[in-house]
């Protein structure tokens, strides 16, 4: 057994709003950049939809992740030598229109536009060459709220093995938002995919970064990654990704996505889990037993041997409090409400989701709706959004646990119904699902609450035992990209300077003072 | 020594080689140690991919084909050509069609590449003008290779390798300190032309874009699949 501890995440689907909140902030902080503005670390997707990048779940296309080869785990994409032979022209590489071509509005015209018949506008740029753009056909979230044709919407790789042919209809139709980022894999194909090793994976606490100065822009990461989370910065020529604000988690705040989600539905916490037995677990035969052999990779921050073998692993003691009050381990293993986006990839990841519960399927049925034991509360399969659908995003088809998380949820609402409309507590939702009285209190409090304390159980880093030279260390900024931090810069350099900060457009309106 | 140290052969080929393979080592090296954050092979097949598996493979393998075939042409030593029962005529058509075929490679993918960086509204607007410059300048240093062949061709016709032996006991006189420049000027000039040429692209290297050649990660081949990285020494990871 060898102690890990993994900074994680659960992100509940039922509360979310689709606001962006998360997006913004993220985009805000990191990605505001020359070179990165098609890049979202943090982008929300409303389902069913293809999504950031198009069809990004397409791994036939795209070939991210992992697959097994004779029992053993290779990446989808091929090993190490037919990286090397495909490193002049990567195939699997997206292109920046599967992401969008990122664009601004020529907003100077409207203020000095000579004086004219019609209003000035304000036409699009495009923010890599500043041309002005005919039409934009694509952006980061062209598809919100089910906008655009079903037929279109419908290439959704989740809606195999659904009946889609009714849920074009307004009347069926069903809509979930699913926020994303970076998933922290355990078994990171980006990593593993990295011709240089400038990808690695923190032994602290998990966090997946790019080692900026190592980076040589071979640009398999970005292929490789099954979500397409790492990103290609045009303008440095390097890969960029979710750095899970380290910055932010090392000093015990969380991510600023989780920090600003209006909503509260991000969770920040800490797993232990067992180094050792990463590749076995994702080696797994049959893919619907993943999610199963993922739950079982956690170590039970409450044991005995656990705590040993953490304490060995040198694993601070405040550390260990923290994962014993993970909202993680809650959600995802004593509560088993929360799964792993796309198990199938085989990369372990580590922003676990609480499925979404939606509305009843139609008023026409209402009247034989199938209800739990209190007759009130529908049960799962009755809701609008298919159970197989969820299963396809959490549990590679599985339907079973996903049903069990979802009736659980239910059951938890039913319990509360009968407290609060009946005055007393009726339990027989509770035990069909099988949990106590005291489990869905705790449940109510994390899920419906959800305060502050109780949403981020972070640790701070301990600098100050695990650097080894904390004097070397001295002086740095902790984050930066180029050369910041090195001694010895001077305003005058002998090689390549990087490019201009801001597009300008091509073309520049006349101004109306002539 | 008894030339004139002041003459333009004398430049090029006697003093000019020391000049471009300093700039060439002390460049890369500096440039490795302050600047590794510009140190990218600079892809930009993000915004346009047409094209270039085939753009790119042509001219990477041409190009690649060709240093190694100039390496081992050009500083091999005779007596190992003796050894293989190879006839310096015999050489002399290897390096002509091999180096005719991978030439005629390098330079398709790279007009391809050249059309594709400057009428590409995306990639033009992205390039920074070491970019261009230097793609263009190995396109002519190509070029004049390209012309080399013909030249050979006349002598391999009149049964002489008489320039192709001279050239290489220049290179092996530069990298023997020992600089013969002398034997350079005999030849013909589009050899002298293509010379030059090729030793500016080491004097450019460090300063462009080209440094990702060093960088070729052969050592993924042996590497494991995952990386951890501790901040501190713990005994496992010694």
């Amino acid at each position: 057994m060898k102690v890990r501890a993994q900074f994680a995440f659960v992100f509940n689907m039922d509360k979310c709003i689709g606001c962006h909140t998360c997006s913004v902030t993220c985009k805000n902080t990191w990605t505001n950049r020359k070179g990165v503005e098609y890049v979202w670390f943090n982008n929300v997707e409303s389902k069913p939809g293809i999504g950031y990048p198009k069809n990004w779940e397409d791994q036939e296309r795209w070939k991210g992740g992992w697959e097994l080869r004779d029992g053993k785990l290779e990446l989808k994409s091929g090993g190490r030598a037919s990286k090397l032979l495909n490193i002049f022209a990567n195939p699997d590489l997206p292109e920046i229109d599967d992401y969008y071509e990122p664009f601004t509005y020529n907003y100077a015209r409207l203020q000095n536009a000579p004086l004219s018949e019609a209003a000035p506008t304000a036409r699009p740029l495009s923010m890599i060459t500043g041309d002005p753009m005919e039409k934009i056909t694509w952006g980061p979230n062209w598809e919100d709220d089910l906008a655009g044709e079903f037929a279109k919407r419908s290439v959704d790789k989740n809606l195999e093995n659904v009946q889609k042919d009714m849920l074009g209809q307004f009347e069926n139709t069903f809509n979930l938002y699913l926020p994303r980022i970076c998933n922290h894999c355990m078994n990171p194909a980006c990593v593993a995919a990295c011709p240089s090793g400038s990808l690695y994976k923190r032994e602290e606490d998990g966090i997946v970064l790019v080692d900026q100065d190592k980076c040589r822009g071979w640009r398999f990461c970005q292929s490789a990654c099954p979500y397409k989370k790492v990103f290609y910065n045009w303008e440095s020529g390097k890969a960029e990704k979710c750095i899970a604000c380290y910055p932010r988690v090392e000093s015990g705040m969380p991510t600023i996505c989780s920090e600003s989600c209006v909503g509260r539905i991000r969770y920040n916490g800490i797993m232990l889990y067992d180094a050792d037995r990463i590749e076995e677990l994702a080696s797994t035969a049959n893919e619907q037993d993943l999610y199963e052999a993922h739950c079982k990779i956690f170590l039970d921050p409450n044991d005995p041997a656990v705590i040993a073998a953490a304490r060995a692993e040198g694993i601070n003691e405040d550390w260990i409090i923290a994962a014993q009050k993970s909202p993680i381990w809650k959600m995802a293993i004593e509560w088993k409400i929360a799964f792993p986006l796309h198990p199938e990839f085989r990369t372990l990841p580590m922003v676990w989701y609480v499925p979404p519960l939606s509305p009843v399927q139609s008023q026409i049925d209402q009247g034989s709706l199938p209800v739990g034991p209190d007759g009130a509360i529908p049960l799962a399969s009755a809701l609008r959004t298919p159970v197989k659908y969820l299963a396809n995003l959490m549990t590679a088809g599985k339907e079973e646990p996903v049903r069990n998380a979802m009736n659980r949820m239910i059951a938890m609402r039913s319990y509360y119904r009968t407290l609060n409309v009946e005055g007393k507590a009726d339990t027989r939702a509770l035990e069909t699902v099988g949990l106590t009285e005291d489990q869905v209190k705790e449940m109510y409090r994390y899920l419906a609450l959800a305060a502050y304390e109780d949403r981020f159980v972070i640790p701070t880093s301990h600098q100050e035992e695990r650097m080894d030279d904390a004097y070397g260390f001295q002086g740095q900024n902790g984050f930066t990209f180029g050369n910041d931090s090195s001694l010895g810069i001077s305003k005058i350099t002998l090689f390549p300077r990087r490019r201009k900060e801001t597009p300008e457009p091509a073309e520049l309106a006349p101004s109306a003072d002539k | 020594m008894n030339e004139d140290i002041f003459s333009w052969n004398y430049f090029l080929f006697g003093l000019y080689p020391y000049i471009a393979l300093t700039v060439f080592v002390v460049g890369s090296w500096v440039r490795f140690d302050r600047e590794q954050y510009g140190w990218t092979s600079a892809s930009s097949q993000i915004l346009s991919t047409a094209n270039m598996r085939l753009a790119s493979n042509l001219f990477h393998i041409g190009v690649i084909g060709i240093f190694f075939g100039h390496l081992v042409g050009l500083l091999a030593p005779y007596a190992l050509w003796g050894m293989i029962g190879l006839s310096s005529l015999g050489k002399q058509s290897i390096a002509m069609y091999g180096g005719g075929f991978l030439g005629v490679l390098a330079m398709i993918g790279g007009l391809m590449l050249l059309s594709r960086r400057l009428t590409n509204r995306r990639v033009r607007a992205t390039s920074r003008g070491s970019d261009i410059f230097i793609l263009i300048w190995v396109l002519v240093t190509l070029f004049f290779g390209l012309a080399t062949t013909f030249t050979t061709f006349h002598h391999a016709a009149e049964g002489s390798a008489d320039t192709m032996m001279s050239l290489a006991q220049w290179a092996k006189s530069i990298v023997l300190f020992d600089a013969k420049p002398e034997l350079v000027a005999k030849v013909e000039p589009v050899f002298q032309i293509h010379l030059a040429l090729g030793l500016t692209l080491f004097l450019l290297f460090p300063f462009t874009r080209l440094v990702h050649i060093w960088s070729f990660p052969i050592g993924y081949l042996t590497r494991s699949y995952q990386i951890v990285r501790t901040k501190r020494n713990l005994p496992a990871a010694r």
